[in-house]
């Protein structure tokens, strides 16, 4: 068992409701007991979706068990047809129905419907939603593709392509499929499918047809594309295009498959990331400590535009997804970390509090996380709240997507010259390292709060109350202990060092978000010298060990 | 001729006790089908946000995870005293013991949050299925943790509850443990049913105010601290979905108050007055107490009156709480019920409002959904409740919805939330003639 307060990713079945919601004219009968609707809101409220899922759940109660629940599948696949009238069904089991173990597949396969059922196996206690959105893909693709199908001959036709990944409750696939299109329109590729996102199963029947296909979103289309290639030989365009470095591959990739001349789309004028970067009010923004976490595909592309395109140091780089751990790993060797893999926050909590990152890019829980942190923060990846899901074109491929992904970034961080002005004068009576950013909530109720607790001044011998919202008892003991530390700088009463009152005060007139580091370092050094009491020399020995 | 009539499920009769014969002709449509219902673990959300010394572990699957996830929304953010243990493929295939896992995870837990007084162990549809014997689990670590950590258990699972009843069944659950009364020991009262704080002591203010002296609530805020309960108790229902509950309660020789729910200028008026008959007190007194609020709760809804009046309302089944809403919303309000469905009809609790609703109304139990949906278009009302996974969607239909969900979460029970209680019927009205675009 795991204790979990937080899931990263749903279970399985909410994998292939993601597929079966993208898609038209499908529809996906779901063994389940009552309750399991509740994963239509993801569809309705968070991508405010004006139609429900096309899920049809057989909502067996206890009494049924035992009895009947075979029946009221099939009563419920037949309804469902009816009703709906698909061009094809999915059919599966969620969590609950696994155990009892009706066989969705075999009993639709009795019924005689008279449109495909495709049979979804989702270990629901073994796998997870990006995995079941894969699965339910591949399964559709396999099940439906007219395998007989040939292309046509190249000459005198434009290139063909397929898209694949996009589904329902995507982080920005709505947008990012704009951005793509419009560079396959630069090089003269047509589009032949994309699915799942707005496929019926008989365009799927189709997808031979492409000359080669696009995987956007590894995590959901790897499997089917590696089957396509398999099948119809189709070549795969792998780099996913997130950040102007990763654009540009992209493009030069479609451009070979294609035999395209990639001349135009590289022009791209739209992309005005490359300056921003470079104009000098980003100067502040060169070797910001910057903690990434997420789904690997963009946890990967994130670090290569945080390195390359930014100018930070990635301090830290993981995924929840066990799938595609080897991109992480790989990606983790190139910046010089160790990677995490987890889906445990409370493991990435930790890892952040003892990152000591001045920016976290993550999902909606990291996101959290910051916040009780103090830090700055950006979403990057799923799972993602409402607000992530915009009105406005906010995609995150291609250049407008590296334009969407600066402003996003940076927005969090305090602007250069504000933030130079604010060590400058850090001293004055009137500003506090309390007071952060001028276009956030720098006097937020908390911080007055803590302004309050400083004022209380706590017994030298006591560790001070950490200021943190109420029932944070959860957090994991070193990250309360970072939090602490972070939060005022007063030695722990189970602290091996004393601090000379002279080499605090020096300690408080560093930047707030590189103090909790420097506490570490100096009390390391110490540690490593021998030295139980920290005075100024100290700090400023530890300072020069440690120069960059 | 009534639409019900032609439709299949109206006439199965169910075994009934002391219903009024106006009642007994009563036709009421049952359905099966797919239900678009929360299960009984969302009432996990609202408990431990009442219960403040309280940790809810759901003992499910990552699908339980997920749903309280999704229904918490950002409430999840809050670090709040609820998990799942998630099963997984070891504990399925019996490679490791679940009742030894269970100890580690709870003795993982209780040494992260030495706050925890009270422990629910929560069955979840999984753990059901495989049989997991929760309550032996709770008796077992209680032996351990005993005094520090009271640990109970009871089932939220969608097998088994809808939505509410995950309120029926954790306070069911702390029946048991309640201190016993004498039974010399003089009448007291009991409030049954979860009530945000305000609203609470409102309603404690008013029963001081009438001069009842002995007055409990369940659930407690602290949950070492629970009412003493006995033969002289006399417990009146805050909440329509309350039935274990009050069964929990009559086993200990408690008896109910009839009443109707306390929603609205005269649902709260009859719930008090209820109680005070009971307690034998003054007619004169009790209305000299009740006037002033009253006449202020009112007022308040004579504003709103104009907004409602005449408007057709449908309730798609969510909570229970549909009957008493339908009443105060028609008799106080003036708007006309189309169908009131609800997912379970507790016909002695609701005996009070049911008497209410006319036979024009369709009363519904159950759902078949995409059935009622199909009511529902045919039916046009000006506003329909119902829950998230259906409004969106019934909107770009062209159809007004109220989120059902909401009800639950806000303060709407007293005299001083009525106004606020109509206001949510009346906001997604004016909402539609407002925009423009």
């Amino acid at each position: 068992m795991q204790l979990a307060v937080w899931t990263y990713e749903g279970p399985p079945h909410v994998g292939a409701m993601r597929v079966a919601t993208a898609m038209e004219k499908l529809h996906y009968v779901l063994h389940a007991p009552q309750g399991d609707t509740y994963a239509d809101l993801l569809f309705t409220m968070i991508e405010r979706r004006g139609k429900r899922p096309p899920v049809t759940y057989t909502t067996f109660e206890a009494r049924d068990l035992g009895k009947d629940t075979a029946q009221i599948f099939q009563d419920a696949a037949r309804e469902a047809v009816e009703r709906f009238n698909p061009q094809a069904i999915i059919v599966g089991a969620s969590c609950t129905a696994e155990l009892i173990q009706d066989d969705p597949g075999g009993l639709s396969e009795a019924m005689g419907l008279p449109c495909p059922a495709i049979a979804l196996e989702l270990p629901s206690y073994q796998r997870k939603e990006n995995w079941g959105a894969a699965e339910t893909f591949y399964q559709i693709v396999r099940a439906l593709a007219d395998k007989d199908l040939k292309r046509a001959p190249r000459e005198g036709r434009r290139p063909l392509a397929n898209i694949l990944g996009p589904t329902a409750l995507g982080f920005r696939h709505r947008d990012d499929l704009v951005e793509i299109r419009k560079i396959l329109d630069q090089l003269g590729v047509d589009v032949n499918l994309v699915a799942p996102l707005g496929a019926t199963p008989e365009d799927i029947a189709r997808i031979g047809a492409a000359d080669f296909n696009i995987v956007l979103y590894p995590e959901i289309a790897d499997e089917a594309s590696r089957w396509l290639e398999r099948t119809f030989a189709q070549p795969c365009v792998r780099t996913v295009p997130i950040g102007v470095g990763a654009t540009r591959s992209f493009i030069a990739d479609v451009a070979e498959l294609a035999g395209a001349d990639p001349t135009p789309a590289l022009g791209d004028t739209s992309s005005r990331m490359p300056w921003w970067s470079r104009s000098v009010d980003s100067t502040y923004l060169t070797g910001k400590r910057v903690f990434i976490f997420g789904d690997a595909t963009h946890a990967v592309a994130a670090a290569r535009i945080a390195r390359e395109e930014l100018g930070f140091e990635v301090c830290g780089l993981g995924c929840y997804n066990r799938e595609f751990a080897r991109e992480i790993r790989a990606e983790a060797a190139r910046c010089g970390v160790e990677p995490l893999i987890t889906d445990d926050h409370l493991v990435v909590e930790e890892a952040i509090a003892n990152a000591a990152c001045e920016l976290v890019l993550g999902t909606q829980m990291e996101r959290h996380i910051a916040k009780r942190l103090g830090l700055p923060c950006a979403v990057i990846s799923a799972p993602v709240h409402v607000q992530d899901f915009p009105a406005r074109h906010s995609p995150q491929m291609g250049f407008e997507g590296a334009n969407v992904i600066f402003d996003t970034w940076v927005h969090p961080l305090v602007m250069g010259l504000e933030e130079h002005l604010l060590t400058m004068f850090r001293e004055d009576f009137e500003f506090s390292d309390e007071a952060g950013a001028s276009h956030h909530a720098a006097h937020s109720p908390r911080r007055a709060a803590a302004a309050l607790a400083q004022a209380a001044a706590p017994p030298p011998t006591a560790p001070p109350e950490p200021v943190r919202e109420p029932e944070m008892a959860y957090a994991p003991a070193p990250a309360t202990a970072a939090a602490v530390a972070e939060a005022a700088p007063a030695p722990a009463a189970d602290s091996a060092f004393v601090w000379t009152a002279e080499a605090e005060k020096e300690l408080k007139k560093i930047p707030f978000f590189v103090r909790g580091k420097a506490k570490r370092n100096t009390e390391a050094f110490a540690a490593a010298e021998g030295r139980r009491e920290i005075c100024l020399e100290t700090l400023y020995d530890a300072k020069a060990h440690y120069a960059r | 001729m009534s639409p019900l009539a032609t439709l299949e499920g109206c006439a199965s009769e169910i075994a009934l006790t002391e219903r009024p014969a106006a009642e007994a002709q009563r036709p009421i449509l049952r359905e099966r089908g797919q239900r678009e219902v929360f299960c009984g673990l969302t009432g996990i959300i609202w408990l431990h946000r009442k219960m403040q010394d309280a940790f809810f572990l759901v003992v499910g699957s990552r699908t339980c995870a997920h749903l309280l996830q999704s229904a918490a929304g950002v409430m999840i953010f809050a670090e709040p005293r609820f998990a799942t243990a998630i099963m997984e493929e070891r504990d399925l295939a019996g490679m490791v013991d679940a009742q030894d896992e269970l100890d580690r995870v709870v003795n993982r837990l209780l040494e992260r949050r030495p706050d925890i007084k009270t422990l629910f162990l929560v069955g979840s549809c999984p753990s059901e299925v495989i049989k997991l014997d929760l309550a032996k689990a709770a008796q077992r670590l209680g032996a351990i943790h005993m005094p520090r950590v009271r640990i109970l258990n009871y089932s939220g699972s969608g097998i088994e509850t809808t939505f509410t009843q995950g309120e029926d069944a954790c306070l069911a659950a702390l029946v048991p443990v309640m201190p016993a009364l004498p039974a010399d020991a003089p009448k007291e009262l009991l409030i049954v049913g979860c009530l945000p704080d305000i609203v609470e002591d409102q309603f404690l203010r008013l029963f001081k105010q009438l001069g009842i002296e002995r007055v409990g609530v369940l659930p407690a805020r602290d949950g070492r601290n629970l009412p003493s309960l006995g033969p002289n108790t006399r417990y009146i229902l805050a909440q329509p979905f309350l039935g274990e509950t009050a069964m929990a309660l009559e086993a200990r020789g408690a008896k109910r108050i009839e009443a109707m729910f306390p929603f609205g200028a005269e649902g709260t008026s009859d719930w008090l007055k209820a109680a005070a008959r009971e307690f034998d007190i003054d007619e004169i007194h009790v209305e000299q107490v009740l006037a002033a609020p009253r006449a202020r709760a009112q007022k308040a809804l004579a504003n709103l009156r104009p907004q409602l009046e005449g408007k057709r309302i449908t309730f798609l089944p969510d909570s229970q709480l549909e009957v008493p809403l339908a009443r105060f919303l028609q008799d106080e309000l003036g708007m006309e019920l189309i169908e009131v469905g609800t997912p379970y009809l507790h016909r002695a609790h609701l005996s009070r409002e049911l008497g209410r609703i006319g036979p024009q109304v369709r009363l519904s139990e159950g759902q078949h959904v995409e059935r009622q949906l199909d009511r529902v278009r045919a039916d046009q009302p000006d506003i329909t409740v119902c829950g998230l996974g259906l409004a969106n969607p019934l909107e770009m239909e062209g159809l007004t919805t109220k989120w059902a969900i909401e009800l639950v979460f806000s303060p709407i029970h007293g005299f001083d939330q009525a106004a606020d209680l109509a206001e949510l019927f009346a906001r997604p009205l004016r909402r539609r003639d407002l925009l423009e675009v």
